[in-house]
């Protein structure tokens, strides 16, 4: 029986995240094949030395540290001055060699951070969070296994391997249990890619596997110190789904404690199609991997000028552009976001406003009509044929009054598409704003001269046709009255 | 000193099947070779750096250049089993880890 108490225990959760993410080389970790995603031609990117063969050596890829070390300075680790590669012993088909070079003791990075940034609605403050890193070390990735035909492991009576992936590097960036919420996590997984895109190390798709969470989570009453148990949840593969198993398991296990019933330190899936999690197996005892220092590669010492020469190359991320956004630009958080999630919708921006335009006025219209023709028409800002500098000359030609935001709307169809200048096309078409108080004034007495009827009724008090009148000069002049002209002169007119 | 309860762990860990005699005369054997190691600690090593490689030489890499593997088919030919493209294993049994 549930007896409700006016003094219900709060909880809190405590998630860390262990991430893998693909690097995009040319080649993979340790042997000169090539890394691309080719699941329709298994093992057709193999070679003795990712399958393991005795004798063989293998040798890091130059592109592989590299990119580890500038992975290493965006999320502030420090850089190993000596690290090296250990053998992970275990035992599984998808492993050629039965270990997996990995690195354990002297991992490249260490002792890093990242900083999150939640702003969910376009006025409200946001909440910023700095979350610890542990490490950051590169590996290799192992094979994909088909079991009996399907995906699924139990009832198959056989399984087939595919190599490809064998040995495709990869970083494995682990976290501090520092996040609290399913949102917070998959923030910081979502600012985790945004890096490694900037850095143009990753290509980051989750559906295609390039980018891995596994999501540690524990619960325990707020104020309590020692951690609850923990329990590791895999398989998901978008960030909404990293939010939902949290949210999901955050709940099971209060739930648990709650009703007296343990909580078992295992893995569980999460299942997309059930929206839960579901026990994959438990984990008693630590497994045992018996690292070892790999024999085959010598170790790795960064020089302080190679360290040096790698920061350089480093581009302007995320957080610094977000920063840099809202307190130069004075942005808000929520539009800055939008802006930043991209690094070549940034770069557009920028270019954009490096010619004098407005800086919100550009946001409005990136994240406003073009943010919808490109999801419409499925391109990104770099397949259009409007030029940054095109859109800053639009966004000079509203604010100078040369015409007005409608038409601008009206031919950014155009300019999208075809490109352009927008003045020019403004020019050709005629599109150019009145302004000239005469010359409105003139179009306003043949309107009301044209609409007694509706005259009549405004002055007995139907003030409501105000916008009847407003449109009817609209028509008139093709849309190109000055809006706030029309609407004063009008004013006057219609009180007679 | 090593017991008959961790040679079969290690034995496991490995994936060796050992009858119990093997598991008595295995006992004996590697506390041999572990008792002759020993001899190492006999060494002052207090203010010796630990050594994870024997050879002085760090930072070999090699350009990510592509030159495949010329004769992949006879990677999958030289398996046990294949199936199309693929090699073929057996079913898999519960894992330690993956």
């Amino acid at each position: 029986m549930n007896v409700a108490t006016a003094s219900k225990t709060e909880y809190e959760a405590v998630i860390g995240l262990e991430t893998h993410c693909q690097l995009n080389t040319n080649t993979k970790i340790f042997s000169s094949e090539s890394t691309s995603f080719d699941p329709d031609n298994p093992n057709s990117n193999i070679s003795p030395i990712c399958l393991g063969y005795p004798g063989v050596l293998p040798v890091l890829n130059e592109k592989v540290l590299e990119y580890a070390v500038k992975a290493c300075l965006a999320i502030n680790c420090q850089v190993a001055p000596y690290s090296k590669f250990d053998r992970k012993q275990y035992f599984y088909p998808d492993l050629p060699k039965n270990y997996q070079i990995s690195q354990y003791d002297l991992p490249i990075g260490e002792h890093g951070w990242l900083e999150i940034e939640i702003a969910e609605k376009p006025n409200a403050e946001p909440v910023r969070k700095k979350i610890g890193i542990t490490r950051l070390h590169m590996e290799e990735d192992a094979g994909k296994l088909n079991h009996g035909g399907s995906d699924r492991l139990a009832g198959s009576t056989y399984s087939l391997v595919d190599f490809n992936r064998a040995g495709v590097p990869l970083l494995e960036i682990v976290s501090e249990p520092d996040m609290r919420s399913g949102k917070e996590a998959a923030e910081y997984a979502q600012e985790l890619r945004r890096i490694m895109l900037y850095l143009g190390i990753s290509d980051g798709k989750m559906q295609e596997g390039s980018l891995r969470c596994d999501v540690n989570i524990s619960v325990r009453p707020v104020g309590q110190k020692e951690f609850g148990t923990k329990v590791e949840i895999k398989n998901m593969n978008s960030f909404s789904a990293i939010q939902k198993a949290i949210d999901y398991e955050i709940e099971r296990q209060i739930e648990a404690i709650e009703n007296d019933e343990p909580i078992y330190q295992e893995t569980r899936l999460w299942e997309e199609g059930s929206q839960r999690t579901i026990s994959m197996r438990s984990k008693e005892g630590s497994s045992d991997y018996r690292y070892f220092p790999e024999p085959d590669l010598p170790p790795i010492e960064v020089s302080t000028e190679q360290l040096e020469t790698w920061k350089a190359q480093l581009p302007e991320l995320p957080a610094q552009k977000r920063h840099r956004y809202e307190e130069e630009l004075g942005l808000s958080a929520y539009d800055t976001r939008i802006l930043t999630d991209d690094r070549s919708l940034a770069e557009y921006f920028e270019k954009a406003i490096a010619t004098g335009a407005e800086a919100k006025q550009v946001t409005n219209w990136l994240i406003g009509d073009i943010a919808a023709y490109l999801k419409n028409n499925n391109l990104s800002i770099n397949d259009i044929a409007l030029k940054p500098e095109i859109l800053a000359e639009l966004v000079g030609l509203i604010k100078e009054g040369t015409i007005s935001g409608k038409i601008a709307k009206d031919i950014l169809p155009e300019l999208l598409e075809k490109g352009g200048s927008a003045k020019e096309l403004v020019e050709k078409k005629g599109l150019i704003q009145i302004s000239d108080t005469k010359e409105i004034e003139k179009i306003i007495d043949q309107v009301l001269a044209s609409h007694p009827d509706e005259l009549e009724k405004f002055r007995n008090g139907k003030t409501k046709l105000k916008g009847f009148f407003v449109g009817q000069v609209m028509k008139q002049t093709g849309g190109k009255a000055d809006p706030k002209l029309t609407n004063q002169l009008l004013g006057k007119k219609l009180q007679g | 000193m090593i017991d008959r309860e961790q040679v079969k762990k290690v034995a496991h860990l490995a994936r060796l099947n050992i009858t119990s005699e093997e598991e008595e005369q295995f006992t004996t054997q590697l506390n041999s070779i572990l008792d002759y190691f020993e001899q190492l600690s006999e060494l002052d090593t207090e203010n010796v750096p630990p050594t994870t490689r024997a050879i002085e030489v760090s930072n070999i890499t090699r350009p990510d250049e592509l030159e495949p593997f010329h004769s992949k088919d006879a990677l999958l030919a030289s398996a046990p089993e294949q199936e199309g493209q693929y090699f073929r294993v057996p079913q898999i049994m519960a894992s330690d880890d993956a």
